[in-house]
């Protein structure tokens, strides 16, 4: 079998395209949003006719990914960590259900925020659900635990959930490809109530996922991803989840003095841990995220002179991702002092609209009729006009989750703020916006709903926006009346025009949705490039 | 061998484009690599960075602890100046001197020079000019690759057939200008050392 360079998300997606994927489901989303793109490219997969297109948001596609498994066929839904909130409610409830073929969620968290509004660790999601969550280490681990996943699925009827980060995302090393396995056949549940989560059968469901966790545990033991390496130094312990075990090995150049378990799949294995206590009185855990791990093992610190230490006594800071060096610090390693250090003439440079951007020209309009009022009366959303909030524009004052621009602007003109203004993007608008525009058209709460209509889904590299052509038609069907919808062309030589009709918008009684709509330059470039339609 | 490379430049500048350059040829002669890169809202003309390693033995970490990087190699000179702290005592810096201005408090360029200038180990080329010469100025970031080829334990020629191989699917054309460009800022580099 040959080596391949691939990223992490590459890797995940040939995996399981090598283990008889059926189906991918996604929404994009920083760092996850590889994994679909891959598959989308991959001539193998359109060979297997593979289902890979995006889907509206991570709930629709965590939906679809379980009734493909329902069917018995394997199936994966991949979201960035915040996207398993959306998916959260099919999520946990597929526990309950459990699975017909292997179904595998994979869950990108973002340490650090590179790109993302909070650093929340799904490990977590995978614990409240009871199922399996698989953290590999390195790239290969992550082909080797993406063909694993599926069988685990499918041998304890359960979902599995992989959880990476950002450094296992987007970062490359070879890999070597294993057999393939073809795609599993069409089959029904044989338990026609499986899936009907009536509480009288969901009692049932809910006990034998209870019942199940002790297998899952031994899993953790057995599967060899857990593993226990002894050592010489027992006056530390170290348990190192996921790709924090790399930071370990860095600073210890393979040969680390300190007895040490490495931790890739959960639920913990209590077993491995044990022989870990058994040797130390004093444990360090590293991890990525928040310290899971480091709070179930608090329990175990319950008599004197046993001690836990990580991100929550301070050893490890308490956010932000782990690197080799603060890794280096918390083992008391020295610590190289770098020779030079960034020169004070060093300016931050934050990423900016492209030039040409038609975020830009409608910001231009929108401050130009809301100089009028105070700050404080614009609430926007998840996408590149969320750079809208930064010098020189500072135009907007929100962005919390997908969607929830509109519904914030509602809130807000319910308390009595006039005029309340949402700007939303196409693609945020189909995966979270257009049911808060129904709770405002039926109230014909006065609020104003600026779509900036770029036509795809820009922030996270220009892949099809599901609005695409529809969102007229959207608005009208949730019952706005014609004359309350305009459409406008984010450019300079009409900036006049656009703001006389925005602020007739704003300044008007009732809900209005304006639509600012001009291709994302990025695309516009790259379809001249290609000579696309 | 072990090469610790820090990739350094603004979104859009193609260091994605030299980091699979470096990977290819790394594939071909049988080295283990680790390259984490930078995706996303950086990439909206914002600082992107890719840590790149290179060994004879198997690479535990994505990232390079801080004063461990052989080189960093910058496709624009301030963001040359912004990895420093991972430069080892005798590493060096091969950068770009012509600037990417995109935001308003970019520094005084003459001391952004002055800085890389005061570096005891560097090599500082025009590459934009090198690449408008070689017939297109957006073959720069090639030539910054060719300038780094002398300190990253890949040959010319190697690094020569790794152009051609993640260039070949555009256009022979493409690989060519490209294959060009990489020469010119390896002997460049060459005259400077």
């Amino acid at each position: 079998m040959h080596a391949r360079l691939l990223l992490g998300d590459e890797v995940i997606a040939q995996a399981a395209v090598d283990a008889g994927l059926s189906g991918i489901y996604a929404y994009p989303g920083t760092p996850s949003t590889e994994i679909m793109e891959y598959v989308q490219h991959s001539a193998e997969a359109k060979e297997r006719q593979i289902h890979c297109r995006w889907s509206a948001n991570e709930k629709t596609a965590m939906e679809a990914a379980l009734g493909m498994s329902y069917c018995g066929k394997r199936a994966m839904a991949c979201m960035k960590h915040v996207g398993l909130n959306v998916a959260a409610d099919a999520f946990i409830n597929s526990a309950v259900t459990g699975v017909g073929g292997g179904l595998l969620v994979v869950s990108a968290d973002d340490p650090s925020m590179h790109s993302s509004q909070n650093e929340q660790d799904s490990r977590y999601y995978g614990n409240f659900a009871l199922i399996p969550v698989l953290e590999p280490s390195n790239q290969q681990e992550a082909y080797d635990m993406t063909s694993y996943g599926f069988e685990l699925s499918e041998k304890t009827g359960i979902p599995v959930l992989m959880r990476i980060t950002t450094r296992m995302a987007h970062s490359r090393a070879s890999v070597t490809l294993r057999e393939k396995r073809p795609q599993n056949k069409l089959s029904l549940p044989h338990d026609p109530r499986q899936y009907v989560l009536l509480p009288v059968f969901a009692r049932q469901r809910y006990k034998k996922l209870l019942a199940t966790q002790t297998d899952l545990e031994r899993e953790s033991v057995t599967s060899g991803y857990n593993r226990f390496f002894d050592g010489t130094d027992t006056s530390l312990g170290i348990i190192a989840c996921g790709i924090a075990y790399n930071y370990l090995t860095e600073n210890f150049a393979d040969a680390c003095p300190h007895p040490v378990v490495k931790l890739s799949q959960y639920p913990v294995p209590k077993q491995l841990v044990a022989q870990l206590t058994a040797k130390c009185k004093k444990i360090l855990v590293l991890e990525d995220g928040y310290p899971l791990v480091e709070g179930q093992l608090k329990g175990l610190a319950a008599h004197p002179g046993f001690t836990v230490c990580g991100r929550l006594d301070g050893t490890l800071p308490r956010d932000g991702e782990l690197t080799p060096d603060i890794v280096a610090r918390a083992l008391a390693l020295p610590v190289t002092a770098p020779v030079h250090d960034v020169p004070k003439i060093v300016a931050a440079r934050p990423p900016a609209f492209c030039k040409g951007c038609g975020h830009t020209d409608l910001f231009l309009a929108l401050n130009d009729v809301m100089k009028d009022y105070p700050k404080g009366y614009v609430f926007s959303d998840i996408g590149c006009y969320t750079l809208g909030a930064l010098p020189p524009h500072l135009a907007i004052n929100s962005c919390v989750d997908m969607g929830a621009s509109i519904t914030m602007a509602k809130g807000a003109a319910d308390a009595g703020l006039s005029p309340s203004v949402a700007v939303i993007g196409d693609s945020t608008f189909v995966h979270s916006g257009m049911t808060g525009l129904l709770d405002i058209i039926i109230e014909n709460a006065p609020v104003t709903v600026i779509i900036s209509d770029n036509l795809t889904t820009g922030m996270t590299g220009g892949q099809p926006s599901s609005a695409y052509g529809k969102i007229e038609q959207i608005c009208l069907g949730l019952g706005l009346s014609e004359e309350r919808l305009k459409v406008l062309t984010p450019l300079k030589k009409y900036h006049n025009e656009n703001v006389s009709a925005l602020r007739e918008a704003i300044h008007s009684k009732g809900t209005s949705v304006v639509v600012f709509r001009r291709e994302c330059v990025q695309t516009a470039a790259r379809r001249a490039k290609t000579k696309q339609p | 061998m072990k090469t610790d490379i820090i990739l350094a430049g603004v979104g859009g500048q193609g260091i994605l484009s030299i980091a699979a350059v470096i990977g290819a040829a790394a594939l071909n002669n049988r080295l283990y690599i680790k390259q984490a890169e930078v995706h996303g809202m950086s990439q909206r003309g914002g600082a992107v960075y890719s840590h790149l390693r290179l060994s004879s033995r198997p690479v535990a970490s994505d990232l390079i602890p801080f004063g461990k990087a052989g080189v960093i190699l910058s496709v624009e000179p301030m963001e040359a100046l912004r990895y420093l702290p991972y430069l080892t005592p005798d590493g060096w810096v091969v950068s770009n001197t012509q600037p990417f201005v995109n935001i308003d408090n970019y520094p005084d360029v003459a001391t952004v020079t002055a800085e890389l200038q005061a570096l005891p180990r560097r090599v500082l080329l025009d590459a934009d000019a090198l690449a408008a010469g070689c017939g297109n100025a957006k073959a720069s970031n090639m030539v910054m690759l060719g300038a780094a080829i002398p300190f990253l334990g890949i040959s010319l020629q190697d690094m020569k057939n790794a152009v051609y191989a993640v260039f070949a699917h555009k256009n022979i054309e493409v690989a060519q200008v490209n294959a060009k460009a990489l020469e010119a800022g390896f002997e460049k580099a060459v005259q400077q050392q």
